[in-house]
């Protein structure tokens, strides 16, 4: 119940180079599109050939540029749930999950149509399995593709960013699917996506992206509680980030004109503060200064404000969120503070 | 009214059947080889894909009576290749049926080549992937993923092509000859009786071509508008 990967693949001027290992668990590959998750997620499904590297499934060596192994994707029991789903278009729902049986020899038509109702009712695609994939909403489309892809008996799942083309109220109701089904499931998970929700809901490791190659890597609340980068940070969800200098010690916010005292540590060259976490003060401080505020904009269940440093009018905005329920009446022109804790100093 | 009826009762039917024949055989050929060389050339590199594409292409662009020429020299019985095969096997291409095959399916195959290969190009890569992780066999995958979701553009292929080779001319009438009952296809008799002078006999072929030609048109239309397919109107 293991994914070993460690691989280079070089396309145009893009070049990926990542290393990962996961068990028996559900790694989350986050970052932007074209960063190279997906291409990751082919070359471990074997319909995408590394230029060189190592890939290991469940302990089995699916790919050894030196030992030159490189087992076909047939071979290697990998599900792949694609973006766009890939469900057959020329065959009906049933058609389309019986393909998904073809490594079961010896077994009847009638046998395979059976087991292929089987998970025709287990993801409530009753009724529906006559159907071509042209005729199903969005979600029926996901669910047939997921029925399809657990029908072939996978080692190893792999999910290209599931929710992507669903709107969202099908998100939520696909997400509660694609999480049963995850859970259900005896081995590893990876999950390819940009949204840092569906991270925090369906994963137990994150992997950041950033270029091809893996920025940060670790447990899901690491990642969240201390980004250590600023991609990290950001993909997380950190709002506001700026380059950094150091000062002594005291680290200078090159975007916003302010700085704070901090323990030294020349690696970091970025400060982020997330946008909850500004306070309304009373007094300048080492941890508080003069805002002035721009703009403010209401959100469904926040208010976003957008501050500048009082004595840095070139400065770029800073973004506050206050929620609307604590009814926190923020003034034009006023003191803030964050919690020397709050300070994310990050690595590039 | 009589004389109608005496040409009619009396008429030579076997350019129908001839050019007919030829047709059906040369699209079962080329669909074959269309289909193979779409594939294949698809996954040459991006030079190697620009001349080899040239090379299939050719009989497409030249002028059939090219073709005709370099047919001839490679099956007349006087060069070497067509010396060796009616010697070592009594297989004669020239002035023969099997002449008319060749010469429609050289003249056909690009239609049905680059039919195929723009239909190929159209499909969703993702579809082969996912086949290839269910565990689909390749040969499979081609004949039931690949083969269906190029359908509308390998059927106009194959409709096309079938076309060309019934109304070929120039290629055929250099490598098979016009001999009556054998190798005498419909274009070959209509050149011969105007020659003639016939125009009635050229009349009745020329309305005959035309009929196919205008079923096939509006066989094309329909396969390609095919149902389940959207189609913008404005």
């Amino acid at each position: 119940m293991s994914i070993y990967v460690n691989i280079k693949k070089k396309v145009g001027s893009f070049q990926l180079d990542v290393q990962f290992e996961a068990g028996h668990e559900t790694l989350a590959l986050l970052g932007d599109s074209g960063c190279g998750k997906s291409m990751t997620l082919r070359c471990i499904a074997g319909v995408v050939t590394p230029d060189e590297g190592v890939i290991r499934i469940n302990g089995e060596t699916v790919f050894d540029s030196e030992r030159k192994i490189n087992l076909k994707p047939q071979q290697r029991r990998v599900g792949y749930l694609f973006q766009n789903y890939a469900l057959f278009p020329n065959m009906t729902v049933l058609r389309n999950i019986m393909a998904g049986m073809e490594r079961k020899k010896g077994l009847s038509k009638a046998q395979r149509r059976e087991r292929a109702m089987e998970y025709v009712s287990r993801l409530r695609l009753d009724r529906l399995e006559d159907h071509y994939p042209s005729q199903l909403s969005g979600g029926q489309q996901q669910r047939a593709a997921l029925a399809r892809m657990l029908a072939s008996h996978p080692a190893l799942i792999l999910l290209d960013e599931p929710f992507s083309a669903l709107d969202a109220t099908l998100h939520w109701e696909m997400e509660q699917v694609v999480r049963q089904t995850i859970n259900g499931f005896d081995g590893t998970a990876v999950l390819v996506t940009h949204n840092r929700d569906e991270v925090y809901r369906l994963s137990d490791k994150v992997a950041v992206y950033l270029d091809g190659r893996i920025n940060r890597f670790g447990e899901k609340w690491e990642i969240f509680t201390d980004p250590v980068t600023a991609t990290a940070a950001r993909l997380s969800g950190c709002k506001n980030l700026s380059p950094a200098h150091w000062e002594g010690d005291r680290i200078v916010a090159d975007d916003w004109g302010i700085s704070f005292p901090a323990q030294r540590d020349d690696d970091c060259v970025w400060l982020g503060i997330r946008a909850h976490r500004f306070e309304l003060g009373d007094a300048p401080g080492d941890y508080a200064f003069a805002y002035e505020l721009v703009e403010s904009i209401e959100d469904t269940f926040s208010y976003i404000y957008q501050i500048r440093a009082k004595d840095a009018p070139a400065a770029k905005l800073m973004r506050w969120e206050v929620e609307k329920a604590l009814h926190l009446e923020v003034p034009q022109t006023g003191f803030v503070s964050i919690p020397p804790e709050e300070l994310l100093l990050l690595k590039a | 009214m009589k004389s109608i009826w005496d040409m009619v009762l009396s008429f030579d039917w076997s350019p129908f059947w001839i050019s007919l024949k030829t047709g059906v055989v040369a699209t079962v050929i080329c669909f074959f080889l269309g289909l193979f060389a779409a594939r294949k050339v698809l996954r040459l590199g991006p030079k190697a894909r620009a001349a080899v594409d040239g090379v299939l292409t050719l009989p497409m662009v030249m002028a059939p009576t090219v073709a005709g020429f370099f047919l001839l020299l490679l099956f007349s019985l006087r060069r070497p290749v067509g010396a060796f095969l009616y010697e070592q096997m009594g297989i004669k291409v020239v002035q023969t049926w099997l002449g008319c095959i060749i010469a429609a399916s050289v003249i056909a195959f690009p239609l049905m080549y680059r039919n195929a290969r723009a239909a190929f190009e159209q499909i969703d890569p993702e579809l082969v992937y996912a086949a290839r992780t269910l565990g689909m066999s390749e040969m499979k995958i081609f004949w039931r993923v690949i083969l269906p979701a190029a359908g509308p553009g390998v059927a106009s292929g194959t409709v096309l092509t079938f076309a060309r080779a019934l109304g070929e001319y120039g290629a055929t009438s250099m490598l098979a000859g016009n001999i009556a009952g054998k190798t005498g296809t419909i274009s070959q008799k209509i050149a011969n009786v105007i020659k003639d002078g016939d125009y009635a006999t050229a009349g009745v072929w020329v309305v005959i071509m035309l009929i196919i030609a205008l079923a096939i048109i509006v066989v094309i239309n329909m396969v390609s508008d095919g149902k389940g397919r959207k189609q913008n109107r404005w």
